[in-house]
């Protein structure tokens, strides 16, 4: 060891971060920084892209402190349940302050993705104004921002690449944030605003789309109609991803016409959605470009019937990709599993949330898919019922499963045919796929399916967990098992503090642990917080009265827990406390 | 009440929007593994503050099995639910057809636009312009049908008495009636002869 430092020493600093270059993963480079002190050094100039799991594990002094140079950052903010509504709204994840700091230091900030993050108008100008070099902004999930703040980025990112709004909910003023792009404004590579409910300008994304020669990826909103479409795809035939907006029109009119023979001449797509409303006659229009689609996602396209879905996916040979709605049932399954050989990734979402009465799909859908495509390795499922067997036979074709969520749309639902719980069909999940990193499970399940996990998952990363196990047990073979465990979370199941304290040290290796409508108590999550002084514990009180000092007893309704280096964060609402 | 409807809508403007579980609470009581008394039962979740029953379409007689909501179940994004909120299907009979379609009644802002698209629909059919602007007729063999269409609470009604927008809110289905079974049409009282299971 000792020749070997003495030799990496010999190579000047420029050589080192020239080797660095290559690691792009930021798991890697953090690695690489715990080797010694001088490569922590060097690795620390020359990081560029920084990527923080947990916005509250750290702060932006100390972001810039350790990073100078850092170009383009991914932040998350709220924890996987608030997608849910498991958090209440003003809970946190703050993106302001970040850019606030970012902005007073001369960062020079290129790109920035946030997910579940609070994100104002103010903050939005703040950082249309602050980075003159400011090139791609992605936001998942996020919220607190309307169209105007939309604006601010359009006039003032001179050389914006990217604008990705993915499923936000934003505050659509219906203002013309499109015209804010200036005539000047010819870099667009991806723009995204599929999310916004508002009228878009029209003639506005159609000049856009005309100056912007590098344009790749373009998703519309529902309130683009059908001829806008043709238009713009006169202008853009080069894109690579299209979202649609409406998609309803007269197959009989010329505007279709004219629609059909644009699309043709779209070579190069490879990622097609939206139908956000959809006239299934006009569908046939994309069939053409059918053949080269890698990814295709259909799941916010209820008009669609399964016969039109099946149709369609006929054509698509190539997908890789697909995201549907149950709608398509089981039938439909079997002419993806039979028609896309090499699809990786597939999620099937429900449709019925409101109790119309749609299908759904069961078991048999997903053997199916399983048996015909072998590269499967990425799922979520929501299925009216499941079985063992299934499970059995799925974890037997599909080995490379990295992630598997299956839900069943009644959360304590057995085995379908045998009544038993589906702790057997999970456990050859896990004991199959030695590449698993996330997975949810739901249906009945006892503590056995968590013995199986804790012994077979060895490179889980992410596990949730629902309506599940008898006793303690079962969350003590996971965080005894799992070495590789980040986020954990759990929702009505009968874990309790005996669980919780068995290895406090364990949430230190760990990012985050979820603990909602279990049997923690109040006394327990205190002693966690006074043996953990590295664990910010988070009890969220909601519509409780707020008691000076609630019985230890008192069971906890929701509990949220994370390592950090910068103690209990000061924006904590009035309904949490950092124990 | 009319028949056909379920056990009287709590809240309705909620039971429009709420989450309903696919199938019936089982308890787990009622499978093979007893739980440990601390378990927390699926059912236990249950919010009922926001209502415990909604209308079932299905049900004619027997009251539904109540089906409540758990939150955050099925686990999906708010941003979909909203997504998916904004479409109202409801399923189109015509007497003598041999299947249903379904059509959202959200896509549409008129009568006239809805009516133009079930013509197009059941091909069959085009709008009776002449005689009256709500009726529909069978070209082929000169049957004309009536649009009506039921509502939240069950009764059958003809369609294009009330404004647009409450007619998309309160209407569960619709069914194309021959005009000859419509004869004495009115709202309300003529429900019982006219509902279908």
């Amino acid at each position: 060891m000792c020749l070997f430092q003495s030799v990496m020493n010999y190579f000047p600093e420029e050589v080192l971060e020239h080797v660095f270059d290559f690691l792009t993963s930021h798991r890697d480079r953090n690695a690489v920084s715990l080797v010694c002190k001088s490569w922590y050094s060097v690795e620390r100039f020359s990081r560029e892209k920084v990527f923080i799991g947990n916005c509250y594990a750290v702060d932006p002094e100390r972001l810039i402190a350790r990073f100078p140079r850092v170009r383009s950052l991914t932040l998350k903010g709220k924890p996987h349940f608030a997608d849910f509504n498991l958090v209440p709204h003003d809970w946190g994840g703050y993106v302001y302050p970040w850019i606030e700091a970012m902005a007073k230091n001369g960062i020079n900030l290129e790109e920035l993705r946030l997910k579940r993050m609070v994100v104002s108008d103010e903050s939005l100008e703040l950082l249309a104004k602050s980075f003159p070099n400011f090139k791609s902004l992605v936001l998942v999930s996020c919220d607190g921002f309307s169209t105007d703040g939309l604006a601010a980025i359009a006039s003032n990112c001179r050389f914006l690449r990217e604008l990705d709004l993915q499923e936000n909910e934003v505050d659509d003023r219906k203002g013309q944030w499109l015209s804010c792009f200036p005539d000047t404004c010819t870099s667009l590579v991806s723009l995204n605003f599929a999310c916004l409910k508002g009228e878009a300008s029209v003639a506005a994304l159609e000049r856009l789309v005309a100056r912007c020669r590098n344009l790749r990826s373009l998703r519309l909103n529902h309130a683009v109609p059908l001829d806008t479409l043709q238009k713009i795809l006169v202008q853009a035939p080069q894109l690579n991803d299209l979202g649609t907006g409406t998609f309803v029109h007269d197959p009989d009119s010329d505007a279709y016409c004219k629609l059909k023979n644009a699309i043709k001449k779209c070579k190069s797509i490879r990622s097609l959605s939206g139908f956000l409303d959809v006239n299934t006659r006009c569908l046939p229009a994309v069939y053409p470009i059918c053949t080269n689609l890698t990814s295709l996602n259909l799941s916010y396209a209820p008009g669609i019937y399964s016969s039109e879905l099946i149709k369609l996916i006929c054509h698509c040979k190539k997908l890789e990709r697909l995201w549907i709605l149950d709608t398509i049932g089981d039938k439909g399954l079997d002419v993806v599993a039979s028609t896309c050989k090499e699809l990786q990734e597939l999620r099937v979402f429900p449709s019925d949330l409101y109790g119309v009465g749609n299908a759904a799909v069961t078991e048999e859908g997903l053997v199916a898919v399983s048996a015909g495509c072998p590269k499967l390795n990425s799922l979520l499922y929501f299925c009216q019922q499941m079985t063992n067997a299934a499970l059995i036979t799925v974890a037997k074709n599909c080995p490379n499963f990295i992630r598997f969520r299956l839900c069943t749309l009644d959360p304590t639902i057995p085995d379908a045919v045998t009544n038993q719980p589906l702790d057997e069909g999970f456990g050859a999940i896990v004991q199959s796929c030695k590449g698993l990193k996330r997975l949810s499970v739901s249906g009945l399940l006892t503590d056995q399916v968590f013995l199986y996990i804790g012994m077979y998952a060895e490179q889980l990363e992410m596990l949730s967990i629902a309506f599940a196990g008898d006793s303690d047990k079962g969350m003590l073979y996971v965080l005894n098992g799992c070495k590789k465990l980040k986020k954990l979370e759990i929702r009505d199941s009968p874990f309790g503090n005996v669980a919780l304290l068995a290895d406090v040290g364990k949430y230190e290796t760990m990012r985050s642990l979820w603990m909602s409508s279990c049997e923690v108590t109040f006394g327990a999550c205190k002693t966690l917080a006074e043996k953990m002084p590295r664990l910010n514990v988070e009890i969220i009180n909601e519509g409780e009265q707020i008691e000076a000092s609630p019985d230890d007893r008192h069971r906890v309704e929701k509990m949220y827990l994370y390592r950090t280096l910068v103690g209990p964060r000061r924006d904590a609402p009035d309904f949490v406390w950092t124990l | 009440m009319g028949v056909g409807s379920g056990m009287p809508t709590v809240n309705s403007h909620v039971s429009s929007c709420c989450l309903k579980t696919e199938l019936t609470l089982g308890l787990p009581g009622g499978q093979k593994t007893s739980k440990s008394g601390s378990k927390r039962g699926f059912s236990e979740t249950v919010d009922l503050r926001l209502g415990s029953s909604c209308d079932d379409e299905v049900s004619v007689s027997t009251p539904p099995p109540s089906k409540a909501q758990v939150v955050g179940w099925p686990p999906v994004r708010s941003y979909r639910k909203n997504m998916m909120k904004n479409c109202k299907y409801v399923k189109v009979a015509v007497d003598g057809a041999p299947y249903l379609r379904k059509v959202d009644l959200e896509i549409y802002t008129s009568y006239q636009q809805l009516l133009a698209a079930l013509e197009e629909m059941f091909t069959c059919l085009t709008i009776c312009n002449v005689v009256n602007e709500r009726k529909i007729m069978d070209s082929s063999n000169g049957t004309e049908y009536v649009p009506t269409y039921e509502d939240r609470d069950g009764d059958w009604m003809l369609v294009g008495d009330v404004p647009w927008k409450m007619f998309v809110e309160s209407c569960k289905r619709m069914r194309l009636m021959k005009s000859s079974e419509a004869v004495g049409l009115a709202p309300k009282t003529s429900s019982k002869g006219l509902s279908k299971s």
